[in-house]
C-alpha cells in the first residue's frame, strides 16, 4: 500500500475508532453537560474522518469509498494506535484516554497545517480549530477530577497509570510514517513527543498527578494491524448494518 | 477542593451574545463545578448551531432578583407616564437593533 494513503488511513482510523467510543456515551454520559460534550467532540472527530478517508480513497483509486473502508474492513485492516480501542471505562478512564489522545492530536494536527501536501494541510487547517477545544476540555477536566475529591483523584491517576503504556505509539514510527516524515508531509517524533511530555506534565501538575516514568516500556502494534481484543466488539457493533445489509442506504 | 463529595454541581445561568452589537441575552442554565467548566460546558450545550460570538456564566446563587410581590410597587407607577417613551424620534432605516 501506498505510504501516503496508509498514513492517511492511520489519521483517519485514529478518529474513527474514538469517535465511535465516545458515540457509545451518548446519552450516558455522568451528566447532561458532559453527555453533550463527547457527542460534540464524537461528532468533529467522525467529520475529520471523514476528510481523511475522502483523500485515501482518491489516492488509492481502487473504487473504495469512506463508508467502504470504514464499515467493509475488518480488524487487522484498521491502523488505529491501540489507546484509542481501550474500553471507556470510568469517566476517568474515558477522559484520561481522551487526554492522552487530544495532546497528541492536537500538536499533530499544528504540525500538518505546514504539511508539503496541500490537501493535507487544508484538512489540518480545517481541524485545527476543534481539536483546540478537544485538548482544552479534556485537561480541564483531568485537573477537575485530579485535583477533586479523595476519590475522584484515585481513580484519575489509576487511568492515568493504567493507559501511559499506549501513550507512546503515537511517537514510535515504522517505515511509513519515516517516509512521511521525509517527505515534508508529517512533522518527526522527537518534535511531538516534546510538545506531548510538556503539555501533559504542565496539566498533571495542576492536577496534582504523578506522571508516570517517561522511559516506561510502550505497547505498539496498532498502526501495523495488530490489536488488542477490544477492537473486534467495536467493529462489531460499528459495521452490524453494514455487514448485515451490505449496501444499506438511508 | 474539599474531600467530600458535593452532590450536586452548582447552577449556572448562561447568557450569549449572538452577534457583535448585540447585547448577552439569558439563554438557559447547567451544572458546572466551577466557572471556567461552566463556559466550557455553555460552549458545548448552547452553541452548537453557530448561536454565539461571546458567553456570558453567572453562578445562579449571585442572581439577586426582584419579588413578584413588589410588581405593583416597583413597575405600576411607570405605566402612566407615556412621555418617557421616546416615540416621537423618526429612526433611520439603516439603523437597525436599536
Amino acid at each position: 500500500m501506498d505510504p501516503k494513503v496508509n498514513y492517511l488511513l492511520r489519521l483517519g482510523d485514529n478518529a474513527l475508532v474514538l469517535s465511535q467510543q465516545l458515540c457509545r456515551l451518548c446519552g450516558k454520559g455522568p451528566a447532561l453537560e458532559e453527555d453533550m460534550a463527547l457527542s460534540n467532540v464524537a461528532l468533529d472527530l467522525l467529520g475529520q474522518t471523514r476528510l481523511w478517508y475522502e483523500y485515501a480513497a482518491e489516492l488509492e483509486g481502487a473504487g473504495r469509498d469512506e463508508d467502504r473502508l470504514a464499515y467493509h474492513r475488518d480488524a487487522h485492516d484498521f491502523k488505529n494506535c491501540l489507546l484509542l480501542e481501550q474500553p471507556n471505562g470510568n469517566y476517568a478512564d474515558t477522559m484520561m484516554r481522551q487526554f492522552y489522545f487530544d495532546t497528541w492530536h492536537y500538536f499533530l494536527i499544528a504540525g500538518l497545517t505546514h504539511s508539503s501536501d496541500a490537501r493535507i494541510a487544508a484538512i489540518a487547517e480545517k481541524s485545527l480549530k476543534e481539536v483546540t477545544y478537544h485538548l482544552r476540555r479534556s485537561g480541564d477536566l483531568v485537573v477537575r477530577m485530579g485535583d477533586g475529591t479523595a476519590i475522584s483523584h484515585a481513580k484519575t491517576q489509576a487511568a492515568a497509570d493504567a493507559l501511559w503504556m499506549y501513550s507512546g505509539e503515537v511517537f514510535t514510527y515504522d517505515a511509513v510514517d519515516h517516509a512521511m516524515v521525509d517527505a515534508g508531509i508529517a512533522p518527526p517524533a522527537d518534535e511531538l513527543r516534546t510538545q506531548w511530555l510538556a503539555h501533559v506534565a504542565e496539566i498533571f501538575a495542576d492536577a496534582t498527578l504523578a506522571m508516570p516514568p517517561k522511559d516506561a516500556w510502550m505497547q505498539s502494534g496498532g498502526k501495523q494491524g495488530r490489536h488488542t481484543e477490544h477492537l473486534g466488539y467495536i467493529l462489531a457493533e460499528m459495521q452490524f448494518l453494514q455487514r448485515a445489509y451490505p449496501n444499506a442506504q438511508w | 477542593m474539599s474531600t467530600q463529595l458535593s452532590k450536586e454541581w452548582p447552577l449556572w445561568e448562561v447568557f450569549i451574545r449572538s452577534q457583535h452589537g448585540l447585547a448577552h441575552k439569558h439563554v438557559g442554565s447547567l451544572h458546572a463545578p466551577d466557572a471556567e467548566m461552566a463556559v466550557n460546558n455553555a460552549r458545548d450545550v448552547y452553541t452548537r448551531r453557530n448561536e454565539g460570538v461571546s458567553i456570558w456564566v453567572v453562578r445562579a446563587a449571585d442572581i439577586v432578583a426582584s419579588s413578584p410581590s413588589d410588581k405593583g410597587a416597583l413597575f405600576e407607577p411607570a405605566n402612566s407616564k407615556v412621555y418617557r417613551h421616546p416615540t416621537f424620534f423618526p429612526m433611520p432605516e439603516e439603523v437597525k437593533n436599536l
